[in-house]
Protein backbone atom coordinates (compact mmCIF):
# COMPACT_ATOMS: atom_id res chain seq x y z
CA UNK A 1 0.00 0.00 0.00
CA UNK A 2 1.07 3.21 -0.90
CA UNK A 3 1.36 5.99 1.94
CA UNK A 4 1.73 9.95 2.24
CA UNK A 5 1.72 12.05 4.75
CA UNK A 6 -1.10 14.96 4.35
CA UNK A 7 -0.62 17.99 6.22
CA UNK A 8 -3.64 20.27 6.30
CA UNK A 9 -5.55 22.81 7.98
CA UNK A 10 -9.59 21.28 8.91
CA UNK A 11 -12.02 24.23 10.53
CA UNK A 12 -8.88 25.93 11.86
CA UNK A 13 -6.94 23.47 13.16
CA UNK A 14 -3.67 22.36 12.11
CA UNK A 15 -3.34 18.24 11.13
CA UNK A 16 -1.79 15.70 9.83
CA UNK A 17 -2.27 12.22 9.05
CA UNK A 18 -1.30 9.36 6.93
CA UNK A 19 -3.55 8.93 3.99
CA UNK A 20 -3.09 5.94 1.56
CA UNK A 21 -2.75 7.35 -2.15
CA UNK A 22 -6.15 5.72 -3.21
CA UNK A 23 -7.88 7.59 -1.06
CA UNK A 24 -10.64 10.32 -2.20
CA UNK A 25 -10.61 13.18 0.15
CA UNK A 26 -14.24 12.02 1.33
CA UNK A 27 -12.30 9.06 2.60
CA UNK A 28 -10.06 10.81 4.53
CA UNK A 29 -12.44 13.60 5.86
CA UNK A 30 -14.61 10.59 7.31
CA UNK A 31 -12.41 8.10 7.99
CA UNK A 32 -9.50 9.72 9.47
CA UNK A 33 -11.13 12.99 10.86
CA UNK A 34 -15.19 11.30 11.52
CA UNK A 35 -16.02 14.55 9.77
CA UNK A 36 -19.52 12.95 8.46
CA UNK A 37 -21.25 15.46 7.69
CA UNK A 38 -19.31 15.25 4.26
CA UNK A 39 -21.72 12.56 2.72
CA UNK A 40 -21.26 9.95 0.46
CA UNK A 41 -23.46 10.04 -2.43
CA UNK A 42 -22.96 9.38 -5.90
CA UNK A 43 -18.94 9.60 -5.88
CA UNK A 44 -19.08 10.61 -9.17
CA UNK A 45 -18.76 14.36 -8.47
CA UNK A 46 -22.48 14.88 -9.48
CA UNK A 47 -24.78 14.99 -6.68
CA UNK A 48 -22.61 17.85 -4.04
CA UNK A 49 -23.56 15.85 -0.77
CA UNK A 50 -19.49 15.73 -0.64
CA UNK A 51 -19.15 19.81 -1.00
CA UNK A 52 -16.37 20.94 1.07
CA UNK A 53 -14.51 24.19 0.62
CA UNK A 54 -10.73 24.63 -0.14
CA UNK A 55 -8.99 27.90 0.09
CA UNK A 56 -12.61 29.39 -0.13
CA UNK A 57 -13.86 27.56 -3.25
CA UNK A 58 -16.33 24.62 -3.66
CA UNK A 59 -14.85 21.00 -4.63
CA UNK A 60 -16.83 17.79 -4.63
CA UNK A 61 -14.41 15.51 -2.35
CA UNK A 62 -15.46 12.45 -3.95
CA UNK A 63 -13.40 13.44 -6.97
CA UNK A 64 -10.82 15.30 -5.34
CA UNK A 65 -7.73 13.26 -3.89
CA UNK A 66 -6.64 12.99 -0.16
CA UNK A 67 -2.93 14.03 -1.40
CA UNK A 68 -4.08 16.96 -3.18
CA UNK A 69 -5.24 18.72 0.21
CA UNK A 70 -1.52 18.73 1.63
CA UNK A 71 -1.05 22.15 2.93
CA UNK A 72 -4.73 23.38 1.74
CA UNK A 73 -7.08 24.91 4.40
CA UNK A 74 -10.00 22.66 4.32
CA UNK A 75 -13.70 23.68 5.70
CA UNK A 76 -16.45 21.18 6.35
CA UNK A 77 -20.37 21.92 8.13
CA UNK A 78 -18.69 21.05 11.20
CA UNK A 79 -16.72 23.88 10.71
CA UNK A 80 -19.50 26.05 11.09
CA UNK A 81 -20.78 25.86 14.60
CA UNK A 82 -19.98 28.33 17.84
CA UNK A 83 -17.90 27.16 20.37
CA UNK A 84 -20.69 25.86 22.61
CA UNK A 85 -22.47 23.88 19.61
CA UNK A 86 -24.85 26.68 18.76
CA UNK A 87 -25.68 26.68 14.87
CA UNK A 88 -24.77 29.40 12.45
CA UNK A 89 -27.54 31.94 11.12
CA UNK A 90 -27.08 29.56 7.75
CA UNK A 91 -28.16 26.24 9.17
CA UNK A 92 -30.51 28.18 11.61
CA UNK A 93 -32.10 29.19 8.29
CA UNK A 94 -32.51 25.68 6.47
CA UNK A 95 -34.18 24.87 9.83
CA UNK A 96 -36.99 28.05 9.95
CA UNK A 97 -37.37 27.66 5.96
CA UNK A 98 -37.98 24.09 6.33
CA UNK A 99 -35.12 23.26 3.60
CA UNK A 100 -34.63 20.34 5.41
CA UNK A 101 -35.95 16.79 4.86
CA UNK A 102 -33.96 13.86 5.12
CA UNK A 103 -31.21 16.14 5.30
CA UNK A 104 -28.41 13.76 3.34
CA UNK A 105 -27.87 17.11 0.92
CA UNK A 106 -28.15 19.59 3.42
CA UNK A 107 -24.34 19.99 4.95
CA UNK A 108 -23.18 20.50 1.05
CA UNK A 109 -25.97 22.83 0.11
CA UNK A 110 -24.87 24.90 3.06
CA UNK A 111 -21.34 24.75 2.28
CA UNK A 112 -21.92 26.30 -1.18
CA UNK A 113 -24.10 28.71 0.46
CA UNK A 114 -21.34 29.57 2.62
CA UNK A 115 -19.04 30.51 -0.40
CA UNK A 116 -21.85 32.69 -1.70
CA UNK A 117 -22.13 34.13 1.83
CA UNK A 118 -18.91 34.77 1.85
CA UNK A 119 -18.37 36.51 -1.54
CA UNK A 120 -20.66 39.54 0.42
CA UNK A 121 -22.33 39.78 -2.98
CA UNK A 122 -25.74 40.31 -3.39
CA UNK A 123 -27.20 38.31 -6.12
CA UNK A 124 -30.42 37.47 -8.02
CA UNK A 125 -32.93 34.67 -7.13
CA UNK A 126 -31.51 33.08 -10.87
CA UNK A 127 -28.06 34.27 -9.63
CA UNK A 128 -28.53 31.97 -6.63
CA UNK A 129 -29.88 29.00 -8.75
CA UNK A 130 -27.34 28.34 -10.57
CA UNK A 131 -24.63 29.10 -7.88
CA UNK A 132 -26.78 25.98 -5.86
CA UNK A 133 -26.86 23.99 -9.29
CA UNK A 134 -23.91 21.56 -8.21
CA UNK A 135 -26.25 19.71 -5.81
CA UNK A 136 -29.24 17.52 -5.68
CA UNK A 137 -32.10 17.07 -3.38
CA UNK A 138 -34.72 14.97 -3.79
CA UNK A 139 -36.78 16.32 -1.00
CA UNK A 140 -37.60 19.41 -0.87
CA UNK A 141 -38.13 20.79 -4.44
CA UNK A 142 -35.54 23.58 -3.99
CA UNK A 143 -37.71 26.30 -3.13
CA UNK A 144 -36.66 26.31 0.71
CA UNK A 145 -33.62 25.47 0.00
CA UNK A 146 -32.83 28.81 -1.81
CA UNK A 147 -35.60 30.66 0.43
CA UNK A 148 -33.25 29.86 3.08
CA UNK A 149 -29.77 30.77 1.30
CA UNK A 150 -31.27 34.32 0.06
CA UNK A 151 -33.07 35.82 3.45
CA UNK A 152 -29.18 35.10 4.97
CA UNK A 153 -27.56 36.06 1.78
CA UNK A 154 -29.76 39.34 2.56
CA UNK A 155 -29.96 39.89 6.22
CA UNK A 156 -25.71 39.44 6.67
CA UNK A 157 -25.92 42.37 3.79
CA UNK A 158 -28.92 44.43 6.08
CA UNK A 159 -31.41 44.03 3.83
CA UNK A 160 -34.41 43.71 5.03
CA UNK A 161 -36.39 39.95 4.32
CA UNK B 1 -10.95 4.32 -2.28
CA UNK B 2 -9.91 4.13 -5.87
CA UNK B 3 -8.43 1.17 -7.84
CA UNK B 4 -4.92 2.68 -8.68
CA UNK B 5 -1.94 0.93 -8.67
CA UNK B 6 0.55 3.62 -8.11
CA UNK B 7 0.45 7.55 -7.93
CA UNK B 8 3.05 9.92 -8.96
CA UNK B 9 3.39 12.87 -7.68
CA UNK B 10 4.66 15.71 -9.83
CA UNK B 11 6.37 19.26 -9.18
CA UNK B 12 7.31 20.49 -12.03
CA UNK B 13 7.09 19.88 -15.83
CA UNK B 14 9.98 18.29 -16.38
CA UNK B 15 8.94 16.15 -13.39
CA UNK B 16 6.04 15.07 -14.76
CA UNK B 17 7.99 14.45 -18.64
CA UNK B 18 10.46 12.30 -16.50
CA UNK B 19 7.83 10.25 -14.57
CA UNK B 20 5.66 9.50 -18.15
CA UNK B 21 9.12 7.86 -19.18
CA UNK B 22 9.64 6.04 -16.30
CA UNK B 23 6.20 4.33 -16.10
CA UNK B 24 5.13 4.42 -19.73
CA UNK B 25 1.89 2.65 -18.47
CA UNK B 26 0.61 5.68 -16.63
CA UNK B 27 -1.97 7.96 -17.39
CA UNK B 28 -1.69 11.54 -16.16
CA UNK B 29 -4.34 12.94 -13.91
CA UNK B 30 -5.04 16.60 -13.72
CA UNK B 31 -8.38 18.09 -11.86
CA UNK B 32 -9.84 14.31 -12.05
CA UNK B 33 -13.32 15.20 -13.04
CA UNK B 34 -12.90 13.18 -15.54
CA UNK B 35 -10.14 10.37 -14.36
CA UNK B 36 -11.41 9.94 -11.35
CA UNK B 37 -14.92 9.08 -12.90
CA UNK B 38 -14.17 6.74 -15.36
CA UNK B 39 -11.72 4.79 -12.46
CA UNK B 40 -15.07 4.25 -10.69
CA UNK B 41 -16.95 3.31 -13.10
CA UNK B 42 -14.20 0.45 -13.16
CA UNK B 43 -13.15 1.18 -16.55
CA UNK B 44 -9.29 2.17 -15.53
CA UNK B 45 -8.58 -0.88 -12.97
CA UNK B 46 -5.07 -0.70 -11.77
CA UNK B 47 -4.05 2.09 -13.50
CA UNK B 48 -0.66 3.94 -12.37
CA UNK B 49 -1.37 7.76 -12.54
CA UNK B 50 0.69 10.63 -12.57
CA UNK B 51 -0.70 13.33 -10.81
CA UNK B 52 0.32 16.69 -12.68
CA UNK B 53 -2.26 18.66 -10.31
CA UNK B 54 0.08 20.52 -7.89
CA UNK B 55 2.60 21.93 -10.36
CA UNK B 56 1.32 25.79 -9.93
CA UNK B 57 3.44 26.77 -12.82
CA UNK B 58 0.80 25.01 -14.97
CA UNK B 59 -1.86 27.71 -13.51
CA UNK B 60 -2.56 31.32 -14.60
CA UNK B 61 -3.30 33.24 -17.49
CA UNK B 62 -0.83 35.86 -18.80
CA UNK B 63 0.01 37.94 -21.62
CA UNK B 64 3.52 37.41 -23.86
CA UNK B 65 5.22 40.94 -24.77
CA UNK B 66 3.57 40.44 -28.52
CA UNK B 67 0.03 40.36 -27.07
CA UNK B 68 -0.56 36.59 -27.09
CA UNK B 69 -2.76 35.47 -24.56
CA UNK B 70 -1.41 32.32 -22.42
CA UNK B 71 -3.83 30.12 -20.75
CA UNK B 72 -2.18 28.11 -19.16
CA UNK B 73 -3.72 24.32 -18.54
CA UNK B 74 -4.25 23.70 -15.13
CA UNK B 75 -6.15 27.08 -14.99
CA UNK B 76 -9.87 25.83 -13.65
CA UNK B 77 -12.74 26.99 -15.24
CA UNK B 78 -13.89 29.15 -12.82
CA UNK B 79 -11.08 30.86 -12.73
CA UNK B 80 -11.11 31.85 -16.83
CA UNK B 81 -14.46 32.97 -16.28
CA UNK B 82 -12.90 35.47 -13.88
CA UNK B 83 -9.80 36.66 -15.57
CA UNK B 84 -9.88 39.91 -16.18
CA UNK B 85 -7.44 39.39 -19.37
CA UNK B 86 -9.98 36.93 -20.69
CA UNK B 87 -12.77 39.15 -20.20
CA UNK B 88 -11.30 41.64 -21.50
CA UNK B 89 -9.80 39.86 -24.65
CA UNK B 90 -12.17 36.92 -25.50
CA UNK B 91 -15.05 36.84 -22.93
CA UNK B 92 -16.89 34.20 -24.89
CA UNK B 93 -14.22 31.62 -23.36
CA UNK B 94 -15.50 32.68 -20.09
CA UNK B 95 -19.14 32.54 -20.85
CA UNK B 96 -18.35 28.86 -22.30
CA UNK B 97 -16.86 27.14 -19.49
CA UNK B 98 -18.44 28.94 -17.48
CA UNK B 99 -21.71 26.19 -18.75
CA UNK B 100 -19.54 22.95 -17.85
CA UNK B 101 -20.93 20.87 -15.09
CA UNK B 102 -21.63 22.84 -11.82
CA UNK B 103 -20.00 25.22 -9.95
CA UNK B 104 -17.66 22.65 -7.65
CA UNK B 105 -16.85 21.54 -11.56
CA UNK B 106 -15.80 24.24 -12.94
CA UNK B 107 -13.83 24.67 -9.45
CA UNK B 108 -11.82 21.49 -10.13
CA UNK B 109 -12.08 21.13 -13.70
CA UNK B 110 -9.23 22.63 -16.40
CA UNK B 111 -9.08 23.75 -19.39
CA UNK B 112 -6.01 21.49 -20.37
CA UNK B 113 -8.19 18.61 -19.37
CA UNK B 114 -11.34 19.77 -21.10
CA UNK B 115 -8.92 19.58 -23.99
CA UNK B 116 -6.65 16.64 -23.93
CA UNK B 117 -9.66 13.91 -23.20
CA UNK B 118 -10.09 14.88 -27.30
CA UNK B 119 -14.17 14.83 -26.80
CA UNK B 120 -16.60 16.44 -29.20
CA UNK B 121 -18.63 17.62 -26.45
CA UNK B 122 -15.59 19.75 -24.45
CA UNK B 123 -17.74 23.63 -23.94
CA UNK B 124 -14.03 25.14 -23.96
CA UNK B 125 -13.04 23.27 -28.04
CA UNK B 126 -15.43 24.90 -30.14
CA UNK B 127 -14.72 28.49 -28.94
CA UNK B 128 -10.96 27.16 -28.86
CA UNK B 129 -11.22 25.82 -32.48
CA UNK B 130 -13.25 29.26 -33.61
CA UNK B 131 -10.46 31.62 -32.11
CA UNK B 132 -7.65 29.97 -33.75
CA UNK B 133 -6.25 28.68 -30.84
CA UNK B 134 -2.17 27.71 -30.89
CA UNK B 135 -1.46 24.06 -28.36
CA UNK B 136 2.11 24.69 -26.52
CA UNK B 137 2.89 21.10 -26.15
CA UNK B 138 6.43 20.40 -23.81
CA UNK B 139 8.38 16.99 -24.06
CA UNK B 140 12.01 16.25 -23.27
CA UNK B 141 13.40 17.85 -26.62
CA UNK B 142 11.75 20.89 -25.80
CA UNK B 143 8.37 22.80 -26.65
CA UNK B 144 6.36 22.43 -29.89
CA UNK B 145 3.46 24.56 -30.99
CA UNK B 146 0.45 22.72 -33.34
CA UNK B 147 -2.65 24.77 -34.23
CA UNK B 148 -5.81 23.29 -31.94
CA UNK B 149 -7.13 21.87 -35.57
CA UNK B 150 -4.16 19.53 -36.19
CA UNK B 151 -4.36 18.91 -31.99
CA UNK B 152 -7.26 16.50 -32.44
CA UNK B 153 -6.63 13.59 -34.08
CA UNK B 154 -9.91 11.85 -33.38
CA UNK B 155 -12.18 11.03 -31.11
CA UNK B 156 -10.50 10.97 -27.61
CA UNK B 157 -7.57 11.04 -29.35
CA UNK B 158 -5.20 14.12 -29.55
CA UNK B 159 -1.64 14.52 -30.85
CA UNK B 160 0.15 14.36 -27.87
CA UNK B 161 3.03 11.61 -27.58
CA UNK B 162 3.09 9.63 -23.75
CA UNK B 163 5.91 11.55 -22.58
CA UNK B 164 4.52 14.72 -23.67
CA UNK B 165 2.45 17.98 -21.95
CA UNK B 166 0.30 20.60 -22.78
CA UNK B 167 1.84 23.45 -20.93
CA UNK B 168 -0.30 26.39 -22.66
CA UNK B 169 -2.89 27.39 -25.06
CA UNK B 170 -2.03 30.46 -26.80
CA UNK B 171 -4.53 32.59 -28.48
CA UNK B 172 -2.69 35.36 -30.70
CA UNK B 173 -3.29 39.12 -30.74
CA UNK B 174 -4.51 39.01 -34.66
CA UNK B 175 -6.93 36.05 -33.47
CA UNK B 176 -8.87 37.86 -31.18
CA UNK B 177 -8.06 42.18 -31.83
CA UNK B 178 -11.52 43.28 -33.19
CA UNK B 179 -13.53 39.94 -32.65
CA UNK B 180 -16.72 39.11 -30.39
CA UNK B 181 -17.87 36.08 -29.92
CA UNK B 182 -21.10 34.51 -28.52
CA UNK B 183 -21.48 30.63 -27.58
CA UNK B 184 -24.49 28.55 -27.04
CA UNK B 185 -24.41 25.19 -25.25
CA UNK B 186 -27.77 23.18 -26.16
CA UNK B 187 -28.36 20.87 -23.64
CA UNK B 188 -31.24 19.26 -21.66
CA UNK B 189 -30.51 20.33 -18.48
CA UNK B 190 -29.07 24.34 -17.69
CA UNK B 191 -26.57 22.26 -15.25
CA UNK B 192 -24.82 19.72 -14.84
CA UNK B 193 -25.07 18.29 -18.76
CA UNK B 194 -23.05 17.47 -21.67
CA UNK B 195 -23.85 19.62 -24.40
CA UNK B 196 -25.96 17.88 -26.97
CA UNK B 197 -24.14 20.29 -29.64
CA UNK B 198 -22.40 23.11 -29.16
CA UNK B 199 -21.39 26.38 -31.50
CA UNK B 200 -19.52 29.16 -30.96
CA UNK B 201 -19.12 31.85 -33.38
CA UNK B 202 -17.01 35.55 -33.30
CA UNK B 203 -17.17 37.68 -36.04
CA UNK B 204 -15.11 41.23 -36.96
CA UNK B 205 -17.34 44.11 -38.13
CA UNK B 206 -16.39 46.71 -40.47
CA UNK B 207 -15.87 50.58 -39.19
CA UNK B 208 -19.42 50.82 -40.41
CA UNK B 209 -21.19 47.74 -39.23
CA UNK B 210 -22.62 46.75 -42.30
CA UNK B 211 -19.95 44.03 -43.28
CA UNK B 212 -18.89 40.85 -41.82
CA UNK B 213 -15.16 41.23 -42.28
CA UNK B 214 -14.65 38.05 -41.00
CA UNK B 215 -16.60 35.36 -39.32
CA UNK B 216 -15.15 31.79 -37.22
CA UNK B 217 -17.25 29.13 -36.28
CA UNK B 218 -16.74 26.20 -34.46
CA UNK B 219 -18.89 23.52 -33.18
CA UNK B 220 -18.59 20.84 -30.41
CA UNK B 221 -20.84 17.31 -31.24
CA UNK B 222 -21.34 18.34 -35.09
CA UNK B 223 -18.88 15.78 -35.58
CA UNK B 224 -16.04 13.29 -34.06
CA UNK B 225 -13.92 16.18 -32.83
CA UNK B 226 -14.71 19.89 -32.34
CA UNK B 227 -14.64 21.65 -35.93
CA UNK B 228 -14.94 24.67 -38.07
CA UNK B 229 -17.27 24.76 -40.90
CA UNK B 230 -15.41 26.80 -43.86
CA UNK B 231 -17.81 26.37 -45.74
CA UNK B 232 -19.93 28.42 -43.37
CA UNK B 233 -17.13 31.21 -43.43
CA UNK B 234 -16.71 31.54 -47.18
CA UNK B 235 -20.21 32.03 -47.65
CA UNK B 236 -20.62 35.09 -45.23
CA UNK B 237 -16.97 36.58 -45.41
CA UNK B 238 -16.62 39.95 -46.91
CA UNK B 239 -20.86 40.18 -47.17
CA UNK B 240 -23.24 42.86 -46.14
CA UNK B 241 -25.04 42.39 -42.42
CA UNK B 242 -28.49 41.29 -43.47
CA UNK B 243 -30.81 38.46 -42.35
CA UNK B 244 -30.51 36.90 -45.72
CA UNK B 245 -26.97 36.20 -45.54
CA UNK B 246 -26.73 34.80 -42.18
CA UNK B 247 -29.45 32.50 -43.00
CA UNK B 248 -27.08 31.61 -45.72
CA UNK B 249 -24.15 31.64 -43.60
CA UNK B 250 -25.92 28.76 -41.22
CA UNK B 251 -27.13 26.56 -44.71
CA UNK B 252 -23.46 26.58 -45.52
CA UNK B 253 -22.74 24.87 -42.25
CA UNK B 254 -24.47 21.88 -43.09
CA UNK B 255 -22.16 21.06 -45.68
CA UNK B 256 -19.24 20.38 -43.34
CA UNK B 257 -20.69 18.75 -40.41
CA UNK B 258 -20.69 15.05 -39.39
CA UNK B 259 -23.08 13.97 -36.22
CA UNK B 260 -24.35 10.83 -35.58
CA UNK B 261 -27.06 9.91 -34.04
CA UNK B 262 -26.70 8.87 -30.04
CA UNK B 263 -28.58 8.31 -27.18
CA UNK B 264 -28.63 12.31 -26.17
CA UNK B 265 -30.16 13.01 -29.65
CA UNK B 266 -30.65 12.15 -33.60
CA UNK B 267 -28.29 13.01 -36.01
CA UNK B 268 -31.45 14.47 -37.63
CA UNK B 269 -31.89 17.15 -34.00
CA UNK B 270 -28.00 17.81 -34.54
CA UNK B 271 -28.21 18.96 -37.95
CA UNK B 272 -31.38 21.24 -37.04
CA UNK B 273 -29.43 22.55 -34.56
CA UNK B 274 -26.25 23.10 -36.43
CA UNK B 275 -28.18 25.51 -38.58
CA UNK B 276 -30.32 27.90 -36.10
CA UNK B 277 -27.56 27.94 -33.49
CA UNK B 278 -25.21 29.06 -36.09
CA UNK B 279 -28.00 31.70 -36.95
CA UNK B 280 -28.54 32.85 -32.86
CA UNK B 281 -24.76 32.97 -32.41
CA UNK B 282 -23.76 35.09 -35.44
CA UNK B 283 -26.99 37.54 -34.77
CA UNK B 284 -25.52 37.58 -30.79
CA UNK B 285 -22.31 38.13 -32.25
CA UNK B 286 -23.85 41.15 -34.38
CA UNK B 287 -25.28 42.32 -31.81
CA UNK B 288 -22.17 42.47 -29.72
CA UNK B 289 -20.31 44.30 -32.25
CA UNK B 290 -22.91 47.41 -32.10
CA UNK B 291 -24.71 46.04 -35.40
CA UNK B 292 -28.34 45.93 -36.22
CA UNK B 293 -29.73 42.86 -37.75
Amino acid sequence: MQTQLVKCTINGKHTETVVDVRASLTDMLRNDYRLTSVKKGCEVGECGACNVLIDGECFNSCIYLAVWADGKNIRTLEGLLGENGELSDIQQAFIDEAAVQCGFCTPGFIMSAIEILESGKLYTRDELRKLLSGHLCRCTGYENILNAVEKTMKRRLGIEV
Amino acid sequence: MYDMKALYEATSVQHAIELLKEHPEAKIIAGGSDVLIQMREGRLAGIELVSIYKIDELRGISMDDDGTLRIRPLTSFSHITRDPLIQKHINVLGEAVDKVGGPQIRNIGTIGGNTCNGVTSADSASTLHAWDAIMEITGENGVRRLPIREFYVGPGRVALAHDELLTSILIRKESYEGYLGHYIKYAMRNAMDIATTGCSVNCKLSADKKVFEDVRIAYGVAGPVPMRTPSAEAAIRGKEVSMENIEAFAKAALQDVNPRTSWRASKEFRLQLVEELAKRALIECVKLSGGTI
